[in-house]
């Protein structure tokens, strides 16, 4: 009895003294700082103005959700995020399906595929504005050699194009990593439940719904929720691409928490609008969670 | 047999639009960086450049003639500061991490699955939360914009995923081995260090891998918490439109080779990275 306790003992000791370095350093870098900005959040904390930064209660927080164009962009982030999470879901499915077969040069166009994934996303975004800059740009080129435009345009020049740019530049980056994944939950799903589909007369649709859906569901519910959460926090691309212009029309909520903090310098009000970011993110991984648990009941 | 020739048909031109879209912006890319600056200007695009040179790749690394002699300080020294912060971040984050995952998988611990949805849930956290605190902090410390800083920031980002990906992978060792090197006397430390370790290193590598990709391609926690000195590649590469005026071939010259490392990190471990992937995705 008393050497269990003992050995018990040392182990926990043990365990304390293998978790310590890690847990001294994730509180300092993590805990620390979540806590600290909600205190921020809550004091006029603007280098601008009076250096004791006196606490001002939630009016950091009113500013914010009375700020025009904080609501601008959560639709702006609301639009981006809907739209590259779709096509980047779809088009990977696609794909994903289209390349579900054996074939010579598998493993070299899943390398392929993860280039996109691997590079820097800030270099993503130089190399679309390059490839879209409106005078000398490759995208202009090739399609008035192809003879699908008469004349240079200017992609990122007016809002709508821009956003259609951004995701689309998004889309290039994320979609290839995602049908990899996809591809790999399609290439689990065994053989034999095709074949008993077919015995049982189920047409191609049928087939596709009932049983590649239905067992792929779990890799692309991770699919989906990650790259939501992932487009709802993006900053580098559009710092790289359109620094959120033209006319904020692609600032999304990443950039104006940034704009707000280290180019207006309000730390108070930055905070609160970042805290305001967290929220939505974790309101959008409770309804992911939900959904995911009733998945796996039903 | 005719329908389903149609059918590979179909298949090799959807594989080759695939590869086209997927690799054109790289060759493109790639192509800017070693064109001369008149041949990027010209209308159509010269798709295959006459007269490549790596003079771009020679002025930013080495100087020399036609180079601006600052630009090249502040590119080697940013290329210096990337290779050393995601080096010594991946290295504290392997020993670390692994060290605190091998105590919440082995080790009875109260808790342990309030500690890991914790760590998980840390990871949801938008970054700029935590980087409004610690912009202040390190500069109360003064750390900011310093090497060493960017490391331990760093560090604490990439911890979470460390352990957590290091907590799955210990889990499918079995504890038989472990337990009869304990029986026959060996510390359990002991046993840690000489059977667990050397069985994990296939999920050292990977982890150690995505670490390091991870810190390399960071770009937003570098921009806030540097101002000259320990700048990275990441955010060098984007001052080169914004400081000199735009200067695409230099900006693809630094793209290409702050993509040369993730990339061939990437392509040597392919194998695990997919199957890392995988398993993440079946598992959920």
């Amino acid at each position: 009895m008393t050497n269990t306790s003992v050995k018990r003992k040392q182990e926990l000791k043990l365990a304390l003294g293998l978790v310590l370095p890690a847990l001294i350093i994730m509180a300092a870098v993590n805990l620390y700082p979540l806590i600290y900005s909600f205190v921020i959040s809550l004091r006029d904390y603007d280098f601008h103005g009076d250096k004791s930064y006196p606490f001002c209660g939630l009016e950091n927080y009113i500013y914010i959700f009375e700020d025009v164009r904080f609501w601008r962009s959560l639709g702006i982030t609301l639009i981006f995020t809907a739209g590259a999470v779709t096509l980047e879901i779809g088009l990977a499915l696609m794909c994903a399906l289209a390349l579900n077969r054996k074939f010579r040069g598998q493993g070299a166009l899943r390398v392929i595929a993860l280039l996109p994934w691997a590079i820097p996303p800030v270099v993503n975004g130089i190399l679309w504005k390059w490839i879209l800059n409106p005078r000398y740009g490759a995208l202009n080129g090739l399609l008035m050699q192809l003879g699908v435009i008469d004349e240079y345009i200017v992609w990122l020049g007016s809002p709508s194009l821009a956003m259609l740019m951004v995701i689309l530049t998004d889309v290039w980056k994320e979609t290839p990593f995602i049908m990899l994944l996809l591809l790999a939950a399609l290439q689990s799903v065994p053989s034999y439940l095709y074949d008993a589909a077919k015995i049982d007369g189920a047409g191609a649709f049928r087939t596709f719904k009932e049983v590649t859906l239905a067992l792929i569901r779990p890799a692309l519910f991770v699919a989906l929720s990650l790259r939501t959460i992932w487009a709802l926090k993006s900053f580098d691309l559009i710092y790289a691409l359109t620094q959120g212009g033209p006319s904020n029309s692609t600032e999304v909520l990443g950039y104006y928490t940034y704009q707000k903090s280290f180019v207006s310098l309000h730390m108070g009000r930055g905070a609160a609008a970042a805290y305001i970011m967290t929220f939505i993110v974790l309101l959008i991984v409770i309804f992911y969670q939900k959904a995911v648990y009733q998945d796996v009941e039903y | 047999m005719k329908k389903n020739s149609i059918r590979t048909v179909i298949f090799i031109i959807f594989v080759i639009f695939f590869i086209l879209i997927v690799l054109f912006p790289f060759y493109w890319m790639i192509v800017s960086s070693i064109s001369p600056q008149v041949e990027l200007t010209e209308k159509p695009p010269h798709w295959i450049p006459q007269e490549p040179s790596l003079k771009r790749f020679v002025n930013l690394l080495f100087g020399g003639e036609g180079g601006n002699a600052a630009r090249q300080r502040v590119f080697v020294s940013s290329l210096i500061t990337s290779v050393i912060v995601s080096v010594s971040t991946t290295i504290i984050c392997l020993v670390t991490g692994t060290m605190a995952a091998y105590a919440l998988a082995r080790i009875r611990i109260a808790g342990v699955m309030k500690i890991l949805v914790g760590i998980l849930i840390a990871q949801m956290i938008p970054m700029i939360v935590i980087v409004i605190p610690l912009f202040l902090f390190l500069k109360g410390v003064g750390l900011y914009d310093s090497r060493l800083g960017l490391s331990i920031v760093f560090t604490g980002l990439m911890l979470p995923t460390v352990i957590w990906i290091m907590f799955g992978y210990l889990k499918t060792i079995p504890t038989q081995l472990e337990e009869a090197a304990i029986m026959d006397g060996c510390s359990p430390f002991a046993a840690m260090v000489r059977i667990v370790i050397p069985l994990s290193v296939p999920g050292l590598v990977a982890v150690g891998a995505f670490t390091f990709l991870n810190t390399w391609n960071n770009f937003f926690v570098s921009l806030v918490l540097t101002a000259s000195r320990a700048k990275p590649l990441t955010v060098v590469i984007t001052e080169f439109s914004s400081q000199f005026g735009i200067d695409y071939g230099l900006m693809a010259t630094g793209g290409v080779i702050g993509c040369i490392p993730p990339i061939l990190l990437t392509i040597l471990l392919q194998k695990h990275i997919v199957s890392g992937l995988t398993a993440g995705a079946v598992k959920g």
